[in-house]
């Protein structure tokens, strides 16, 4: 009865004419599956939102236009407080570079929280693959392994963390706390807490900060790159919508046909495989190898996925909008780096965007669009 | 009435309740005499579950009047119906397993001085009121997750009479307990009616009602069609009569003319199994092109029987064939690839992405059919879902809909649609109650639905608690009581009262 009533209650607002007498208890028995539906004619109902191919995803990316707007003011503020210091070419790419590594870490825990998991480990994960990919053994086979190394150790951690999940049954967040724990304490085992820098015939992999196409240095094209790979897998593909369908209704998705666990595990070495390529981006950075990497960037990285507009229960959430989430976390930084601020108050300011962004987005999703 | 026995504790006059496009309750009257058990008889969908929300205060009437006591009374929630003494045992116990025994007991009216919890206090009181009930063996201190079901009720009863309740209700209390057990129950139901307490007794079970009723009140279509019938004396056949024949004209598809049956290969077959605890022995066959109907009670075991089948339960015995090869057991996965498809009992939390449009509803199960190497043609996806809203009616025809925003007919369609986008591919249709949550106009569309989808060949396996639907739609009737298929025949063959009998009588041992 509640179905009912919301059901026809819910579309009010929106309903066009024909459907509206769908809805009606006018207890009709002629069997109306064989009816021709009304107004299939010309100056019929109206076109459906976004008819074609874009009217598979619902609408919603509305919100990111708020998260623009967010970006675009704090670039006033920037402009209005710091008018020649900010708009110069080398803050602007000191921007992208310090979003580049969280960025592709938030790429791969929004996949995970629309799943309906979440992934606690990234940080530790991502200092513990920049730690292997900088041993001295790992080194000797030169810049080439030491990436691929970086990206194996990050995703065998997730394909571990998957597996105690999908198939140990444990919770998403015990499972992943005790990743954060063991592979930020192996990471230091394997460096003796030291800091390992890139030899200088590994220079290659140094490179990637230091070379730069059009002005802008290569770890921000893997940015844009994963970035782009991300909404594509998220949108495209019958991955991407196995996501949103494991992490809105497990039980659905499983009666549906779809293998859930397979499909978390999957979810997991995903978001592992992107701490491995964020570690590539950060020893490129630093030139380091450091079990000190990536220090509470989970909660950055869950952060930026929520103010993003995705749920934290799982089966609604946008890559864009994490992508956008990132960028307005940076930007408060790069803001109070600039204009000399503490920083105990930028750490005030970020949980204040958490709340509001998160309080702003409930209040869209209420009102009809 | 007059004499101060037979004033009523409880009445009830004209009470309507109105749910868009049901009248749930179309002017109930009832009344309940102080001590008595007054049973409570109807089919799914009369409005029993309606009537007792509204005297657990959980639904407001839209007209109507309710004297307690002597006095009229407004149950504008939960809580004033507790406070007038009025306590409900839902169907499903509603206690916390974490919390103990004696905190259960007092939930919501805790005994406390400032805020702290006496616990010392609660604890005597809740032995105290285990003993009145003839289980103070129960330890007050005991996690309720770790008591068996029997042991649950027996709290349940404790918190209804910690608050003092002079009417109580209950909700198949029997339906999750053993035989003993109910034995047991009957014993605490004397006890509390020879103390004065009135019990409104909900049950299924003819039987049981004989032995532990008073008096009868039977309700079809919102109505009560019979008030305060003696429970011991009045036939089967009188109180069958009484519940079946319902007004609501429902429209079935008509059927077919018969087909040779070697005219039609075996499209399921189900050898032996069983899941223990719910049902033994299942053994069962749908022909391509037929519609078979189980029908039976909540609790008989016959939504399990579906969901086994279709991989959702593992089995403990037996095995389930799609076109006379095995499909491998307790996979889901496995039984979509060889061609079954299933609309589950509960829409909501079983079948729907609530989050997701229409269209992201429909391809789920069979997104790979748009994809190359895990790429989505969404122009393909999209054209075939337009292809099904149309074939199905769905209203508003629109693929980008949120799915939240249809009525229940309207999803049950979205559904269906689900597995019929690779219709070749479908052999198999299992449908758990299709038409629950489903307004009455857009029933009979479904049921052509369902019947044209045979036409075309697909086997459809129905379970619904309402069995004029099976007997409408099925061409051939199983009947399950107690995790056993009890009678198998033609649907034209049978009866609603005979089928009712075989389902309610049964069960009475």
């Amino acid at each position: 009865m509640t179905e009912t009533s919301q059901g026809s209650g819910g579309s009010a607002p929106r309903t066009p004419p024909e459907g509206r007498e769908a809805d009606g208890p006018d207890g009709r028995l002629v069997s109306l599956a064989k009816r021709v539906p009304v107004g299939k004619g010309p100056g019929g109902p109206r076109p459906p939102a976004g008819a074609g191919a874009a009217a598979v995803r619902g609408p919603g990316e509305i919100r990111h236009l708020g998260l623009a707007a967010a970006l675009v003011l704090l670039a006033g503020v920037g402009l209005a407080t710091q008018p020649e210091n900010f708009a110069t070419s080398g803050n602007v790419v000191a921007i992208l570079v310090l979003a580049a590594t969280i960025g592709v870490i938030t790429v791969g825990q929004t996949f995970v929280i629309i799943g309906g998991g979440i992934d606690l480990s990234v940080g530790s994960v991502m200092a513990l693959a920049s730690v292997w990919a900088t041993t001295v053994a790992t080194q000797s086979y030169g810049p080439a392994v030491m990436a691929l190394c970086a990206i194996l150790v990050g995703t065998g951690t997730g394909v571990v963390s998957g597996l105690l999940i999908s198939y140990g049954r444990l919770v998403p967040f015990i499972a992943t706390l005790a990743m954060l724990v063991a592979a930020r304490g192996l990471a230091q085992r394997m460096s003796d807490r030291k800091t390992q820098l890139i030899r200088p015939e590994n220079d290659a992999l140094v490179a990637l900060s230091t070379t730069r196409v059009l002005g802008l240095p290569l770890v921000v094209y893997i940015f844009a790159a994963v970035a782009f790979a991300g909404w594509l897998l998220l949108n495209r593909t019958t991955f991407g919508r196995r996501t949103f369908a494991v992490g809105g209704n497990p039980e659905a998705a499983r009666l549906a046909g779809i293998d859930v666990r397979r499909h978390t595990l999957a979810l997991y070495a995903l978001s592992g495989f992107c701490c491995g390529i964020a570690a590539i981006i950060i020893m490129a950075r630093t030139t380091t190898g450091s079990s000190t990497h990536g220090d509470l960037y989970e909660l950055d990285a869950i952060a930026a996925v929520i103010i993003g507009g995705t749920l934290l229960t799982g089966g609604r959430g946008t890559v864009v909008g994490s992508i956008l989430g990132v960028l307005i976390f940076t930007l408060i930084t790069n803001l109070f780096i600039l204009n000399g601020l503490q920083t105990s108050d930028q750490l005030i300011a970020k949980g204040a965007i958490i709340v509001a962004a998160v309080l702003l987005q409930r209040r869209g999703l209420r009102s009809p669009t | 009435m007059g004499s101060p026995e037979t004033e009523p504790l409880l009445l009830m006059r004209g009470i309507v309740k109105q749910f868009p496009g049901v009248r749930a309750l179309d002017g109930v009257d009832l009344d309940v005499r102080p001590g008595e058990v007054h049973c409570l008889l109807g089919q799914n969908g009369a409005g029993k579950s309606t009537l007792i929300k509204v005297l657990a205060g959980a639904h407001q009437p839209d007209e109507g009047e309710i004297v307690f006591a002597g006095e009229p009374v407004r149950l504008a929630g939960p809580n004033a119906a507790m406070r007038a003494g009025i306590a409900t045992i839902y169907q499903e116990l509603d206690l916390v397993d974490g919390l103990s025994v004696a905190e259960n007991i007092f939930l919501g009216h805790e005994k406390s001085t400032l805020g702290f919890t006496r616990r010392g206090d609660a604890e005597r009181a809740a032995r105290e009121l285990l003993g009145r009930l003839g289980h103070a063996e129960i330890p007050a201190r005991r996690e309720v997750g770790r008591l068996p079901a029997a042991g649950k009720q027996v709290v349940s009863m404790a918190r209804a009479l910690s608050h003092e309740a002079r009417l109580l209700v209950m909700d198949e209390p029997s339906a999750a307990l053993a035989h003993d057990e109910v034995g047991n129950l009957f014993r605490i139901i004397r006890e509390l009616t020879a103390a004065g307490v009135a019990v409104i007794y909900i049950s299924h079970r003819l039987a049981e009602i004989r032995e532990i009723g008073d008096r009868v009140t039977v309700l079809k279509d919102g109505r009560a069609v019979a008030v305060g019938l003696p429970a011991r004396t009045t036939s089967t056949d009188e109180i069958v009569s009484l519940m079946t024949g319902r007004d609501v004209e429902y429209v079935f598809p008509e059927r077919p003319e018969p087909v040779a049956e070697e005219d039609r290969p075996e499209v399921l077959r189900v050898e032996h199994l069983t899941l223990p605890g719910s049902f033994e022995d299942v053994s069962l066959s749908v022909r391509a092109g037929e519609i078979v109907g189980l029908a039976g009670l909540v609790g008989s075991g016959r939504s399990e029987i579906l969901e086994t089948v279709y991989g959702a339960r593992r089995p403990a015995r037996g095995r389930v064939l799609i076109d006379g090869r095995p499909v491998r057991p307790g996979d889901t996965g496995a039984a979509v690839r060889r061609g079954m498809g299933m609309a589950p009992e509960e829409r909501k939390s079983q079948a729907l992405l609530m989050n997701e449009t229409v269209a992201g509803n429909v391809t789920v199960a069979g997104l790979s059919r748009y994809a190359s190497f895990g790429w989505l043609d969404r122009r393909r996806e999209t054209a075939d879902v337009r292809r099904q809203i149309e074939a199905l009616d769905i209203r508003p025809p629109d693929p980008a809909r949120p799915v939240v925003t249809l009525s229940g007919g309207n999803q049950q369609k979205v559904v269906l649609a689900r597995w019929l986008l690779g219709s070749a591919g479908l052999r198999l249709l299992i449908l758990d109650e299709p038409t629950r949550g489903v307004d009455v106009g857009a029933r009979a569309e479904l049921y052509a639905v369902i019947r044209e989808l045979a036409g075309r060949g697909i086997g459809v396996l129905l379970v619904s608690s309402e069995v004029p639907e099976v007997l409408g739609l099925a061409d051939r009737v199983l009947v399950v009581r107690e995790g056993r298929i009890v009678h198998t025949g033609d649907a034209r063959a049978l009866d609603e009262a005979t089928v009712l009998n075989m389902i309610m009588e049964g069960s009475a041992l």
